[in-house]
């Protein structure tokens, strides 16, 4: 079994879910300070 | 304990939040940048599992910020219930997505590491399962605060549930020694580690990149309900100007 697409999997799904986090969390903050 | 009441005061929070988000965050990227290139490029695959030992540089510090992620919701909740902080609620409040996003990456990047060391892709044993009910507490935890801002409570109750909820965390901690799991035993400590030199340095930098950028997170999600709070408070106090004038 090829183990490089079970790490590439784990590492793209952590970098989504991470850059997706932090987007939203930015977004969020920067609408609600202008408020 | 005088510094702890001090920090409390939001203006003062602010005062400091606002200049640490963007270095504490920056910082976090680039540790983790640094430790994924070198999880990825420059250590050597491991003699038993090969190139599947990589993904130990996301799962270990996603694994450790679920965790982490609820001890510091039972903290500020404690410190809520005693001291009656508003702040210490903020905080609970915002740490909760991000700890669930974590405790979910922590199962899903094990499930796909379990698939080709285990051979299957989940496994109802104690360490597995203890860690799911964490991410079920989670998600318990954001519906119960969401419930109580809209019933208008003083938030004790997510607070009390923010405590209860610590109970998973030992049995998460032991589970791999209390009963016989397919997980592995405890392999890194403060002071010792089971795994070589060669394959283990990346993981610090990763471990301390992500709890940077987790910190940093919790301060953005610390800011916008800060500021939700303040334009909600603006615009009752303009509600009642307009009743009195009518």
């Amino acid at each position: 079994m090829n183990p490089w697409p079970f790490v590439m999997a784990a590492y793209a799904l952590t970098g989504v879910v991470s850059v997706g986090l932090a987007a939203w969390s930015f977004v969020a903050m920067r609408r609600s300070e202008k408020r | 304990m005088a510094s702890l009441h001090t920090f409390a005061n939001p203006a003062r929070f602010l005062k400091l939040a606002r200049p640490l988000t963007p270095p504490l965050f920056w910082a976090g990227v680039l540790l983790i940048a640094y430790g994924v290139w070198g999880g990825l490029a420059r250590t050597p695959p491991d003699y038993l599992q090969g190139e599947t030992v990589r993904i130990l540089y996301i799962h270990v510090p996603t694994a450790w910020l679920g965790m982490a992620g609820w001890s510091g919701i039972a903290v500020s909740s404690l410190t809520f219930l005693v001291w009656r902080h508003p702040l210490a609620m903020i905080a609970a409040r915002a740490i909760a997505l991000p700890g669930a996003a974590f405790a979910a990456l922590c199962l899903a990047t094990g499930s796909i590491w379990g698939r080709p060391t285990w051979g299957t892709w989940w496994q109802w044993d104690g360490r597995l399962t203890s860690m799911l009910l964490l991410f079920f507490v989670y998600l318990g935890f954001m519906a119960l605060t969401r419930a109580d801002d809209d019933r208008g409570g003083d938030g004790r109750i997510p607070a009390i549930y923010g405590i209860a909820g610590s109970v998973l965390l030992p049995i998460i901690r032991y589970s791999v020694v209390w009963w016989n799991t397919l997980h592995q035993g405890q392999s890194i400590g403060l002071t010792s580690s089971k795994i070589d030199a060669t394959i283990l340095w990346p993981l610090w930098f990763t471990l301390s990149g992500f709890t940077c950028f987790f910190a940093a997170i919790v301060l953005m999600r610390m800011r916008t309900i800060l500021a939700r709070t303040k334009a909600e408070a603006r615009m009752r106090r303009m509600a009642h100007v307009v009743d009195v004038a009518v």
